[in-house]
Protein backbone atom coordinates (compact mmCIF):
# COMPACT_ATOMS: atom_id res chain seq x y z
CA UNK A 1 0.00 0.00 0.00
CA UNK A 2 2.12 2.72 0.97
CA UNK A 3 5.47 1.12 0.06
CA UNK A 4 6.38 2.12 -3.08
CA UNK A 5 8.68 -0.57 -3.48
CA UNK A 6 8.44 -4.54 -3.93
CA UNK A 7 11.12 -5.82 -2.86
CA UNK A 8 12.90 -9.16 -3.32
CA UNK A 9 14.47 -10.79 -0.14
CA UNK A 10 17.94 -10.81 -0.43
CA UNK A 11 19.79 -13.44 2.01
CA UNK A 12 22.72 -12.80 3.67
CA UNK A 13 24.84 -15.47 1.25
CA UNK A 14 24.23 -12.73 -1.85
CA UNK A 15 26.50 -10.52 0.49
CA UNK A 16 29.24 -12.19 2.06
CA UNK A 17 32.63 -11.38 1.18
CA UNK A 18 35.06 -13.94 0.64
CA UNK A 19 35.26 -16.59 -2.91
CA UNK A 20 32.82 -19.18 -1.67
CA UNK A 21 29.80 -20.58 -3.54
CA UNK A 22 26.88 -21.56 -2.29
CA UNK A 23 23.97 -23.85 -3.32
CA UNK A 24 20.36 -24.74 -2.39
CA UNK A 25 19.85 -21.02 -0.93
CA UNK A 26 22.85 -20.58 1.52
CA UNK A 27 22.61 -24.24 2.62
CA UNK A 28 25.20 -25.44 0.74
CA UNK A 29 28.85 -23.67 1.27
CA UNK A 30 32.05 -25.08 -0.59
CA UNK A 31 35.43 -23.10 -2.19
CA UNK A 32 35.14 -21.80 -5.85
CA UNK A 33 36.89 -24.28 -7.67
CA UNK A 34 35.21 -27.85 -7.79
CA UNK A 35 36.91 -29.58 -10.32
CA UNK A 36 38.74 -31.46 -7.90
CA UNK A 37 35.44 -32.69 -5.81
CA UNK A 38 33.88 -33.80 -9.12
CA UNK A 39 36.88 -36.16 -9.48
CA UNK A 40 37.01 -37.70 -6.17
CA UNK A 41 32.82 -38.00 -6.35
CA UNK A 42 33.44 -39.82 -9.75
CA UNK A 43 36.08 -42.11 -8.55
CA UNK A 44 34.69 -43.26 -5.41
CA UNK A 45 31.04 -43.62 -7.03
CA UNK A 46 32.59 -45.44 -10.40
CA UNK A 47 34.64 -48.00 -8.38
CA UNK A 48 32.04 -48.52 -6.29
CA UNK A 49 29.77 -49.28 -9.00
CA UNK A 50 32.12 -51.70 -10.66
CA UNK A 51 32.02 -53.35 -7.61
CA UNK A 52 28.63 -53.78 -7.34
CA UNK A 53 28.15 -54.84 -10.82
CA UNK A 54 31.46 -57.02 -11.42
CA UNK A 55 32.39 -58.88 -7.87
CA UNK A 56 29.29 -58.62 -6.22
CA UNK A 57 26.98 -61.51 -7.76
CA UNK A 58 30.14 -64.05 -7.68
CA UNK A 59 30.98 -63.07 -4.30
CA UNK A 60 26.94 -62.95 -3.12
CA UNK A 61 26.77 -66.47 -4.22
CA UNK A 62 29.98 -68.48 -3.43
CA UNK A 63 30.92 -66.64 -0.02
CA UNK A 64 28.06 -64.74 1.29
CA UNK A 65 25.83 -61.95 0.68
CA UNK A 66 27.08 -59.95 3.65
CA UNK A 67 29.81 -58.55 1.05
CA UNK A 68 28.06 -56.84 -0.81
CA UNK A 69 25.53 -55.52 2.23
CA UNK A 70 28.73 -54.65 3.96
CA UNK A 71 29.87 -52.79 0.96
CA UNK A 72 26.82 -50.58 0.75
CA UNK A 73 26.89 -49.82 3.85
CA UNK A 74 30.48 -48.53 3.86
CA UNK A 75 30.13 -46.53 0.59
CA UNK A 76 26.80 -44.86 1.80
CA UNK A 77 28.83 -44.02 5.05
CA UNK A 78 31.81 -42.55 2.71
CA UNK A 79 29.33 -40.42 0.49
CA UNK A 80 27.60 -38.65 3.93
CA UNK A 81 30.91 -37.89 5.31
CA UNK A 82 32.51 -36.78 1.80
CA UNK A 83 29.34 -34.80 1.19
CA UNK A 84 29.35 -33.25 4.92
CA UNK A 85 32.90 -32.04 4.67
CA UNK A 86 32.37 -30.29 1.73
CA UNK A 87 28.98 -29.09 2.13
CA UNK A 88 29.61 -27.60 5.64
CA UNK A 89 30.30 -23.86 6.93
CA UNK A 90 33.94 -25.25 8.43
CA UNK A 91 34.33 -22.79 10.93
CA UNK A 92 34.47 -19.46 8.93
CA UNK A 93 34.97 -16.36 10.82
CA UNK A 94 32.56 -13.43 9.68
CA UNK A 95 34.68 -9.89 9.14
CA UNK A 96 34.72 -7.46 11.67
CA UNK A 97 32.09 -4.54 10.97
CA UNK A 98 33.58 -1.16 10.31
CA UNK A 99 32.53 -0.17 14.33
CA UNK A 100 34.47 -2.84 15.26
CA UNK A 101 38.07 -2.66 12.51
CA UNK A 102 37.70 0.60 13.65
CA UNK A 103 37.75 -0.09 17.52
CA UNK A 104 40.27 -2.38 17.24
CA UNK A 105 42.51 0.46 15.12
CA UNK A 106 42.48 2.87 17.34
CA UNK A 107 43.89 0.28 20.36
CA UNK A 108 46.84 -0.59 18.26
CA UNK A 109 47.50 2.73 17.60
CA UNK A 110 47.33 3.52 21.05
CA UNK A 111 49.08 0.30 21.88
CA UNK A 112 51.95 1.61 19.24
CA UNK A 113 52.41 5.06 19.88
CA UNK A 114 54.06 7.16 17.79
CA UNK A 115 55.38 6.20 14.93
CA UNK A 116 58.53 8.06 13.83
CA UNK A 117 58.14 8.99 10.00
CA UNK A 118 59.63 6.93 7.42
CA UNK A 119 59.58 4.15 9.69
CA UNK A 120 57.42 0.88 9.70
CA UNK A 121 54.58 0.82 12.26
CA UNK A 122 55.87 -2.72 14.36
CA UNK A 123 53.65 -5.76 13.42
CA UNK A 124 50.40 -6.05 14.62
CA UNK A 125 50.64 -9.02 17.52
CA UNK A 126 48.62 -9.63 20.32
CA UNK A 127 50.25 -12.17 22.77
CA UNK A 128 48.02 -13.90 25.13
CA UNK A 129 48.16 -16.69 27.63
CA UNK A 130 47.12 -19.74 27.09
CA UNK A 131 47.36 -22.54 29.65
CA UNK A 132 50.80 -20.94 30.97
CA UNK A 133 52.38 -20.19 27.38
CA UNK A 134 52.62 -17.14 25.20
CA UNK A 135 50.61 -17.26 21.66
CA UNK A 136 50.56 -14.31 19.04
CA UNK A 137 47.77 -13.97 17.68
CA UNK A 138 48.29 -12.18 14.42
CA UNK A 139 46.22 -9.41 12.62
CA UNK A 140 44.30 -10.63 9.45
CA UNK A 141 44.46 -7.23 7.14
CA UNK A 142 41.98 -8.88 5.02
CA UNK A 143 39.17 -9.91 8.07
CA UNK A 144 40.47 -6.63 10.20
CA UNK A 145 40.29 -8.79 13.36
CA UNK A 146 43.21 -10.22 15.26
CA UNK A 147 42.43 -13.66 14.56
CA UNK A 148 41.69 -16.04 17.63
CA UNK A 149 44.29 -18.81 18.56
CA UNK A 150 44.65 -21.69 15.95
CA UNK A 151 42.45 -19.79 13.15
CA UNK A 152 43.97 -18.90 10.47
CA UNK A 153 43.27 -17.49 6.94
CA UNK A 154 42.55 -19.16 3.83
CA UNK A 155 43.81 -17.31 0.94
CA UNK A 156 41.60 -19.83 -2.15
CA UNK A 157 38.46 -19.04 0.32
CA UNK A 158 39.54 -15.74 1.63
CA UNK A 159 38.21 -16.51 4.75
CA UNK A 160 39.40 -16.49 8.49
CA UNK A 161 38.97 -20.32 9.13
CA UNK A 162 38.53 -21.40 13.45
CA UNK A 163 40.87 -24.51 14.05
CA UNK A 164 42.68 -23.60 10.28
CA UNK A 165 43.51 -27.43 9.41
CA UNK A 166 43.91 -27.01 5.27
CA UNK A 167 42.28 -26.63 2.32
CA UNK A 168 41.47 -29.36 0.86
CA UNK A 169 41.11 -29.80 -2.87
CA UNK A 170 39.81 -33.13 -3.01
CA UNK A 171 36.32 -32.45 -1.29
CA UNK A 172 36.25 -28.98 -2.89
CA UNK A 173 36.16 -26.87 0.87
CA UNK A 174 38.30 -25.72 3.64
CA UNK A 175 39.25 -28.42 6.77
CA UNK A 176 38.39 -26.03 10.22
CA UNK A 177 36.77 -26.75 13.55
CA UNK A 178 32.80 -27.87 12.08
CA UNK A 179 33.80 -30.02 9.69
CA UNK A 180 37.04 -31.55 10.90
CA UNK A 181 36.07 -34.82 12.51
CA UNK A 182 33.43 -35.46 9.69
CA UNK A 183 37.01 -35.31 7.08
CA UNK A 184 38.79 -37.45 9.43
CA UNK A 185 35.93 -40.14 8.93
CA UNK A 186 35.62 -39.74 5.50
CA UNK A 187 39.41 -40.61 4.71
CA UNK A 188 39.16 -43.68 7.68
CA UNK A 189 35.98 -44.99 6.10
CA UNK A 190 37.80 -44.29 2.01
CA UNK A 191 40.42 -46.05 3.25
CA UNK A 192 38.38 -48.99 4.87
CA UNK A 193 35.99 -49.05 1.50
CA UNK A 194 39.37 -49.04 -0.46
CA UNK A 195 41.28 -51.73 1.39
CA UNK A 196 37.51 -53.38 1.06
CA UNK A 197 36.82 -53.67 -2.31
CA UNK A 198 40.80 -54.16 -3.37
CA UNK A 199 40.56 -57.23 -0.99
CA UNK A 200 37.83 -59.05 -2.50
CA UNK A 201 38.37 -57.61 -5.72
CA UNK A 202 41.63 -60.03 -5.49
CA UNK A 203 39.65 -62.62 -3.71
CA UNK A 204 36.95 -62.39 -6.22
CA UNK A 205 39.96 -62.75 -9.08
CA UNK A 206 41.70 -65.63 -7.22
CA UNK A 207 38.43 -68.26 -6.56
CA UNK A 208 37.11 -67.64 -10.19
CA UNK A 209 40.49 -68.61 -11.44
CA UNK A 210 40.37 -71.67 -9.99
CA UNK A 211 37.27 -72.60 -11.70
CA UNK A 212 37.49 -70.69 -15.17
CA UNK A 213 41.36 -69.62 -15.27
CA UNK A 214 43.10 -66.40 -15.31
CA UNK A 215 42.87 -64.39 -18.12
CA UNK A 216 39.01 -65.98 -18.69
CA UNK A 217 38.04 -64.45 -15.57
CA UNK A 218 40.02 -61.05 -16.83
CA UNK A 219 37.71 -61.18 -19.59
CA UNK A 220 34.85 -61.73 -18.00
CA UNK A 221 34.86 -59.12 -15.49
CA UNK A 222 36.84 -57.14 -17.12
CA UNK A 223 35.96 -54.15 -14.50
CA UNK A 224 38.23 -55.97 -12.13
CA UNK A 225 41.48 -54.46 -13.59
CA UNK A 226 40.10 -51.09 -13.17
CA UNK A 227 39.19 -51.01 -9.80
CA UNK A 228 42.53 -52.96 -8.40
CA UNK A 229 44.35 -50.55 -10.24
CA UNK A 230 42.48 -47.29 -8.83
CA UNK A 231 42.66 -49.19 -5.11
CA UNK A 232 46.03 -49.75 -5.20
CA UNK A 233 47.32 -46.07 -5.98
CA UNK A 234 44.32 -44.78 -3.92
CA UNK A 235 45.17 -46.67 -0.82
CA UNK A 236 48.43 -45.65 -0.61
CA UNK A 237 47.49 -41.72 -0.64
CA UNK A 238 44.30 -42.46 1.80
CA UNK A 239 45.76 -44.51 3.95
CA UNK A 240 48.61 -42.67 4.48
CA UNK A 241 46.91 -39.21 5.23
CA UNK A 242 44.32 -41.07 7.94
CA UNK A 243 47.50 -42.68 9.61
CA UNK A 244 48.47 -38.93 9.33
CA UNK A 245 45.66 -37.68 10.47
CA UNK A 246 45.54 -39.96 13.52
CA UNK A 247 48.32 -38.82 14.45
CA UNK A 248 47.76 -35.29 14.51
CA UNK A 249 44.69 -35.89 16.25
CA UNK A 250 46.22 -37.76 19.50
CA UNK A 251 48.93 -34.82 19.72
CA UNK A 252 45.35 -32.51 19.19
CA UNK A 253 47.25 -30.81 16.47
CA UNK A 254 46.35 -28.98 12.94
CA UNK A 255 48.07 -29.71 9.80
CA UNK A 256 48.64 -25.71 9.86
CA UNK A 257 50.62 -26.25 13.08
CA UNK A 258 52.19 -28.84 12.06
CA UNK A 259 53.90 -27.82 8.77
CA UNK A 260 54.83 -24.67 10.47
CA UNK A 261 56.07 -26.39 13.36
CA UNK A 262 54.83 -24.48 15.73
CA UNK A 263 54.79 -26.87 18.52
CA UNK A 264 57.65 -29.08 17.14
CA UNK A 265 59.80 -28.49 20.41
CA UNK A 266 62.03 -25.54 19.57
CA UNK A 267 62.28 -22.65 21.53
CA UNK A 268 60.82 -24.35 24.63
CA UNK A 269 57.19 -24.23 23.01
CA UNK A 270 54.30 -26.97 23.33
CA UNK A 271 51.39 -26.85 22.42
CA UNK A 272 48.88 -25.45 24.79
CA UNK A 273 45.50 -27.38 23.62
CA UNK A 274 46.75 -30.60 24.34
CA UNK A 275 45.46 -32.73 27.08
CA UNK A 276 49.00 -34.66 27.11
CA UNK A 277 46.85 -37.73 26.96
CA UNK A 278 45.77 -39.78 23.80
CA UNK A 279 42.69 -40.89 24.32
CA UNK A 280 41.60 -36.94 25.73
CA UNK A 281 42.82 -35.60 22.81
CA UNK A 282 41.10 -37.93 20.17
CA UNK A 283 37.67 -37.63 22.90
CA UNK A 284 37.83 -33.69 22.39
CA UNK A 285 38.26 -33.49 18.53
CA UNK A 286 36.47 -36.43 17.59
CA UNK A 287 33.44 -36.19 20.35
CA UNK A 288 33.28 -32.93 21.23
CA UNK A 289 30.73 -30.67 20.97
CA UNK A 290 28.73 -29.90 17.31
CA UNK A 291 29.65 -26.57 16.94
CA UNK A 292 27.32 -24.41 15.31
CA UNK A 293 28.05 -22.13 12.52
CA UNK A 294 28.46 -18.36 13.05
CA UNK A 295 28.30 -17.13 9.33
CA UNK A 296 24.92 -16.18 9.10
CA UNK A 297 23.83 -17.48 5.50
CA UNK A 298 20.04 -18.20 5.25
CA UNK A 299 19.21 -14.32 7.21
CA UNK A 300 17.72 -11.97 5.48
CA UNK A 301 19.56 -9.01 4.75
CA UNK A 302 18.26 -5.24 5.59
CA UNK A 303 18.91 -3.99 2.18
CA UNK A 304 16.43 -5.91 0.11
CA UNK A 305 16.72 -5.08 -3.82
CA UNK A 306 14.12 -3.23 -4.79
CA UNK A 307 11.52 -3.34 -7.73
CA UNK A 308 9.74 -0.57 -8.46
CA UNK A 309 5.84 -1.06 -8.59
CA UNK A 310 4.14 -1.01 -12.06
CA UNK A 311 2.69 2.86 -11.89
CA UNK A 312 4.67 4.48 -9.60
CA UNK A 313 6.40 7.28 -10.66
CA UNK A 314 9.95 6.93 -8.94
CA UNK A 315 10.92 10.15 -6.45
CA UNK A 316 11.90 8.29 -4.13
CA UNK A 317 15.67 7.98 -4.07
CA UNK A 318 16.28 7.68 -0.77
CA UNK A 319 16.39 3.93 0.15
CA UNK A 320 13.75 3.75 3.22
CA UNK A 321 15.07 2.68 6.01
CA UNK A 322 12.37 2.33 8.55
CA UNK A 323 10.21 0.31 5.96
CA UNK A 324 10.23 -2.71 8.26
CA UNK A 325 8.16 -0.98 10.95
CA UNK A 326 6.32 1.72 9.24
CA UNK A 327 4.27 1.28 6.84
CA UNK A 328 2.92 4.35 8.19
CA UNK A 329 5.40 6.28 8.10
CA UNK A 330 5.33 8.45 4.60
CA UNK A 331 7.98 9.01 2.42
CA UNK A 332 10.46 11.39 3.01
CA UNK A 333 10.76 12.87 -0.35
CA UNK A 334 7.87 14.36 -2.67
CA UNK A 335 8.27 15.66 -5.32
CA UNK A 336 6.98 19.63 -5.65
CA UNK A 337 5.08 18.87 -9.16
CA UNK A 338 2.11 17.28 -7.26
CA UNK A 339 -0.94 17.53 -9.83
CA UNK A 340 -4.01 19.07 -8.31
CA UNK A 341 -5.98 16.67 -9.51
CA UNK A 342 -4.40 13.90 -7.74
CA UNK A 343 -4.28 15.86 -4.81
CA UNK A 344 -7.47 16.57 -5.00
CA UNK A 345 -8.75 12.80 -5.73
CA UNK A 346 -6.99 11.84 -2.71
CA UNK A 347 -8.24 14.45 -0.20
CA UNK A 348 -11.40 13.61 -1.62
CA UNK A 349 -10.59 9.85 -0.80
CA UNK A 350 -9.95 10.41 2.90
CA UNK A 351 -11.78 9.60 5.19
CA UNK A 352 -11.00 12.55 7.78
CA UNK A 353 -9.26 15.92 6.82
CA UNK A 354 -8.30 17.37 9.68
CA UNK A 355 -8.73 21.55 9.31
CA UNK A 356 -5.88 23.46 8.70
CA UNK A 357 -5.15 26.72 6.43
CA UNK A 358 -4.77 25.84 2.81
CA UNK A 359 -1.80 27.50 1.63
CA UNK A 360 -1.26 26.45 -1.70
CA UNK A 361 -3.54 24.34 -3.56
CA UNK A 362 -1.49 21.43 -4.87
CA UNK A 363 0.04 20.47 -1.31
CA UNK A 364 -1.89 19.00 0.97
CA UNK A 365 -3.29 20.52 3.88
CA UNK A 366 -2.89 17.44 6.27
CA UNK A 367 -1.26 14.25 6.55
CA UNK A 368 -3.56 11.79 4.38
CA UNK A 369 -3.08 8.37 5.86
CA UNK A 370 -2.16 6.04 2.96
CA UNK A 371 -4.59 3.10 4.76
CA UNK A 372 -7.72 6.25 4.23
CA UNK A 373 -6.80 6.15 0.24
CA UNK A 374 -6.43 2.14 -1.01
CA UNK A 375 -7.03 3.57 -5.00
CA UNK A 376 -4.79 6.13 -5.16
CA UNK A 377 -2.60 4.79 -2.88
CA UNK A 378 0.46 5.42 -4.75
CA UNK A 379 -0.56 8.58 -5.61
CA UNK A 380 -1.55 9.60 -2.53
CA UNK A 381 1.96 8.32 -1.41
CA UNK A 382 3.32 11.13 -3.42
CA UNK A 383 1.38 13.41 -2.32
CA UNK A 384 1.92 13.38 1.43
CA UNK A 385 4.37 15.53 2.60
CA UNK A 386 6.55 16.17 5.62
CA UNK A 387 6.21 19.40 6.09
CA UNK A 388 2.57 19.99 8.06
CA UNK A 389 1.90 18.15 11.20
CA UNK A 390 -0.98 18.02 12.49
CA UNK B 1 -9.94 13.23 14.03
CA UNK B 2 -8.78 10.15 12.57
CA UNK B 3 -5.33 11.83 11.60
CA UNK B 4 -2.52 10.65 12.12
CA UNK B 5 -0.12 13.13 13.41
CA UNK B 6 3.62 12.74 12.74
CA UNK B 7 6.52 14.42 14.48
CA UNK B 8 8.19 17.64 12.61
CA UNK B 9 11.27 15.47 12.89
CA UNK B 10 12.34 13.63 9.59
CA UNK B 11 11.23 9.68 10.58
CA UNK B 12 13.99 7.71 9.37
CA UNK B 13 16.49 8.94 12.45
CA UNK B 14 19.57 7.54 12.96
CA UNK B 15 18.81 4.92 15.57
CA UNK B 16 17.03 3.13 12.84
CA UNK B 17 20.16 3.33 10.77
CA UNK B 18 21.98 1.52 13.42
CA UNK B 19 19.43 -0.63 15.45
CA UNK B 20 18.35 -2.86 13.15
CA UNK B 21 21.68 -3.91 12.03
CA UNK B 22 22.11 -4.52 15.83
CA UNK B 23 18.68 -6.27 16.50
CA UNK B 24 18.82 -8.69 13.63
CA UNK B 25 18.83 -11.76 15.67
CA UNK B 26 20.53 -15.32 13.86
CA UNK B 27 17.68 -15.94 12.13
CA UNK B 28 18.74 -19.41 11.52
CA UNK B 29 21.98 -21.53 12.53
CA UNK B 30 22.64 -22.28 9.20
CA UNK B 31 23.44 -26.35 8.51
CA UNK B 32 23.60 -27.98 5.53
CA UNK B 33 21.10 -30.61 6.13
CA UNK B 34 18.93 -28.42 8.27
CA UNK B 35 14.86 -28.71 7.57
CA UNK B 36 14.04 -26.71 10.62
CA UNK B 37 12.35 -23.79 10.94
CA UNK B 38 14.76 -20.72 12.34
CA UNK B 39 15.03 -19.88 16.35
CA UNK B 40 12.34 -17.69 16.99
CA UNK B 41 14.18 -14.29 16.61
CA UNK B 42 13.96 -10.93 18.19
CA UNK B 43 11.56 -9.01 16.07
CA UNK B 44 9.57 -7.43 18.57
CA UNK B 45 12.49 -6.25 20.55
CA UNK B 46 13.99 -4.85 17.14
CA UNK B 47 9.98 -3.09 16.67
CA UNK B 48 10.68 -2.10 20.66
CA UNK B 49 14.08 -0.66 19.78
CA UNK B 50 12.80 1.54 16.73
CA UNK B 51 9.23 2.80 17.80
CA UNK B 52 10.57 3.58 21.16
CA UNK B 53 13.93 4.96 21.96
CA UNK B 54 15.34 2.50 24.96
CA UNK B 55 15.18 5.10 27.83
CA UNK B 56 12.30 6.78 26.99
CA UNK B 57 8.33 6.01 27.03
CA UNK B 58 6.32 8.31 25.42
CA UNK B 59 5.92 9.83 22.07
CA UNK B 60 6.89 13.31 22.92
CA UNK B 61 10.40 12.62 23.94
CA UNK B 62 10.55 10.26 20.42
CA UNK B 63 11.24 13.69 19.09
CA UNK B 64 14.87 13.55 20.76
CA UNK B 65 15.85 9.98 19.23
CA UNK B 66 18.64 8.99 21.38
CA UNK B 67 21.38 8.45 18.77
CA UNK B 68 24.93 5.91 19.10
CA UNK B 69 27.29 7.14 20.86
CA UNK B 70 29.88 4.65 20.89
CA UNK B 71 30.29 0.76 21.14
CA UNK B 72 32.48 -1.07 23.29
CA UNK B 73 33.49 -4.46 22.41
CA UNK B 74 34.39 -7.52 25.12
CA UNK B 75 36.94 -9.03 23.62
CA UNK B 76 37.22 -13.15 24.22
CA UNK B 77 39.53 -14.32 27.20
CA UNK B 78 41.89 -17.21 25.85
CA UNK B 79 43.61 -17.82 28.86
CA UNK B 80 41.87 -21.07 29.32
CA UNK B 81 42.19 -21.78 25.49
CA UNK B 82 39.99 -21.90 22.68
CA UNK B 83 36.85 -22.32 24.33
CA UNK B 84 34.73 -19.22 24.06
CA UNK B 85 34.79 -17.18 27.09
CA UNK B 86 35.02 -13.45 27.67
CA UNK B 87 36.52 -11.21 29.61
CA UNK B 88 34.96 -10.02 32.51
CA UNK B 89 37.03 -6.73 32.99
CA UNK B 90 34.77 -4.04 33.53
CA UNK B 91 35.42 -1.13 30.06
CA UNK B 92 36.47 2.27 31.46
CA UNK B 93 33.72 3.59 28.65
CA UNK B 94 30.62 2.05 30.69
CA UNK B 95 31.97 3.06 33.81
CA UNK B 96 29.55 5.99 34.22
CA UNK B 97 26.69 4.44 32.76
CA UNK B 98 26.27 0.60 34.56
CA UNK B 99 27.47 -0.96 37.57
CA UNK B 100 30.65 -2.91 37.65
CA UNK B 101 28.82 -5.57 39.73
CA UNK B 102 25.91 -5.94 36.86
CA UNK B 103 27.87 -6.24 34.21
CA UNK B 104 30.30 -8.55 35.46
CA UNK B 105 27.79 -10.58 36.16
CA UNK B 106 26.17 -10.47 32.83
CA UNK B 107 29.76 -11.69 31.53
CA UNK B 108 29.94 -14.70 33.84
CA UNK B 109 26.56 -15.38 33.26
CA UNK B 110 27.52 -15.57 29.46
CA UNK B 111 30.83 -17.59 30.38
CA UNK B 112 28.80 -20.22 32.01
CA UNK B 113 26.42 -21.16 29.95
CA UNK B 114 29.31 -21.10 26.92
CA UNK B 115 31.36 -23.76 29.21
CA UNK B 116 27.84 -25.84 29.48
CA UNK B 117 27.98 -25.67 25.69
CA UNK B 118 31.26 -26.52 25.32
CA UNK B 119 31.90 -29.08 28.26
CA UNK B 120 33.39 -32.29 26.70
CA UNK B 121 32.04 -34.87 29.02
CA UNK B 122 29.20 -37.76 28.54
CA UNK B 123 26.74 -36.10 27.23
CA UNK B 124 28.45 -35.02 24.37
CA UNK B 125 29.81 -38.41 24.15
CA UNK B 126 27.03 -39.71 23.57
CA UNK B 127 26.05 -37.20 20.76
CA UNK B 128 29.00 -38.14 19.27
CA UNK B 129 28.66 -41.31 18.89
CA UNK B 130 24.85 -41.44 18.02
CA UNK B 131 25.31 -38.78 15.49
CA UNK B 132 28.30 -40.92 13.98
CA UNK B 133 26.13 -44.31 14.00
CA UNK B 134 23.95 -42.63 12.16
CA UNK B 135 26.24 -40.88 9.43
CA UNK B 136 25.30 -37.40 11.75
CA UNK B 137 21.87 -37.63 9.36
CA UNK B 138 20.19 -37.65 13.10
CA UNK B 139 21.56 -33.82 13.00
CA UNK B 140 18.42 -32.83 10.48
CA UNK B 141 15.95 -33.41 12.90
CA UNK B 142 17.73 -33.09 16.49
CA UNK B 143 19.41 -29.82 17.89
CA UNK B 144 23.08 -30.46 18.90
CA UNK B 145 23.56 -29.48 22.79
CA UNK B 146 25.28 -26.42 21.71
CA UNK B 147 22.09 -25.03 19.16
CA UNK B 148 19.88 -25.47 22.35
CA UNK B 149 22.18 -23.53 24.63
CA UNK B 150 22.15 -20.78 22.01
CA UNK B 151 18.80 -20.59 22.06
CA UNK B 152 19.16 -20.56 26.01
CA UNK B 153 21.91 -17.36 25.66
CA UNK B 154 19.55 -15.42 23.47
CA UNK B 155 17.09 -15.40 25.20
CA UNK B 156 18.50 -14.20 28.28
CA UNK B 157 20.50 -11.46 26.53
CA UNK B 158 17.22 -10.28 25.80
CA UNK B 159 16.50 -10.37 29.26
CA UNK B 160 18.87 -8.49 30.49
CA UNK B 161 18.47 -6.08 27.71
CA UNK B 162 14.87 -5.34 28.79
CA UNK B 163 15.41 -5.17 32.74
CA UNK B 164 18.89 -3.73 33.19
CA UNK B 165 20.94 -2.57 29.51
CA UNK B 166 17.75 -0.59 28.07
CA UNK B 167 17.09 1.71 30.85
CA UNK B 168 20.59 2.71 31.31
CA UNK B 169 20.79 3.61 27.24
CA UNK B 170 22.87 0.67 26.66
CA UNK B 171 22.33 -2.17 24.22
CA UNK B 172 23.85 -5.71 24.23
CA UNK B 173 24.60 -7.64 21.39
CA UNK B 174 24.39 -11.32 21.07
CA UNK B 175 28.09 -12.43 20.34
CA UNK B 176 27.00 -15.20 18.34
CA UNK B 177 25.98 -12.27 16.03
CA UNK B 178 29.68 -11.44 15.80
CA UNK B 179 31.37 -14.11 15.07
CA UNK B 180 31.55 -15.12 18.93
CA UNK B 181 34.40 -12.65 19.08
CA UNK B 182 33.25 -10.11 21.02
CA UNK B 183 30.21 -8.89 23.32
CA UNK B 184 29.62 -6.24 21.57
CA UNK B 185 27.60 -3.15 23.75
CA UNK B 186 25.96 -0.17 22.02
CA UNK B 187 26.26 2.86 23.92
CA UNK B 188 23.06 5.63 23.07
CA UNK B 189 23.82 9.04 24.10
CA UNK B 190 22.37 10.15 27.22
CA UNK B 191 20.01 12.45 26.40
CA UNK B 192 18.39 13.34 30.21
CA UNK B 193 17.50 16.42 30.65
CA UNK B 194 20.75 17.90 29.15
CA UNK B 195 20.99 18.49 25.15
CA UNK B 196 24.80 16.47 25.92
CA UNK B 197 26.98 16.65 22.17
CA UNK B 198 26.97 12.78 20.83
CA UNK B 199 31.06 12.35 21.80
CA UNK B 200 31.01 14.07 24.94
CA UNK B 201 30.82 11.08 27.39
CA UNK B 202 33.64 8.73 26.30
CA UNK B 203 37.76 9.97 25.78
CA UNK B 204 37.78 7.15 23.30
CA UNK B 205 34.67 6.81 21.88
CA UNK B 206 34.28 6.48 17.82
CA UNK B 207 32.02 8.77 16.63
CA UNK B 208 29.23 6.93 14.44
CA UNK B 209 28.36 9.78 12.03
Amino acid sequence: MSAVMITRKVRKWEKLPGKNTFCCDGRVMMARQKGVFYLTVFLIVGTCSLFFAFECPYLATHLSPAIPVFAIVLFLFVMAMLLRTSFSDPGVLPRALPEEATFIEMEIEAANGNVPAGQRPPPRIRNVQINGQIVKLKYCYTCKIFRPPRASHCSICDNCVDRFDHHCPWVGNCVGKRNYRYFYLFTLSLSLLTIYIFTFAIVHVVMRSVDSGFVKTLQDTPGTVLEVLVCFFTLWSVVGLTGFHSYLISLNQTTNEDIKGSWSGKNRLQNPYSHKNIVKNCCEVLCGPAYPSVLDRRGLTQDDVPVPASTTTQSNSVPQTTKTTAPLIPNEHTPDDAKSSIADSAIAHAEKISPSPKEEKPPTPAKVPPLASPETDVEASIIIAKEKAL
Amino acid sequence: SLTISFPPHPPVSPISLFLPSLCISHHSLPHPFSLRHPPPSLPYLSFYYLSLPPQFHNLQELRQSPSLATKVFIQRDYSEGTVCRFQTKFPSELGSRIERTLFEDTVKTLNTYYAEAEKVGGQSYMEGCLACATAYFIFLCMETRYEKVLKKISGYIQEQNEKIYAPRGLLLTDPVERGMRVIEVSVFEDRGSSGSSPSSNVSSGISQR
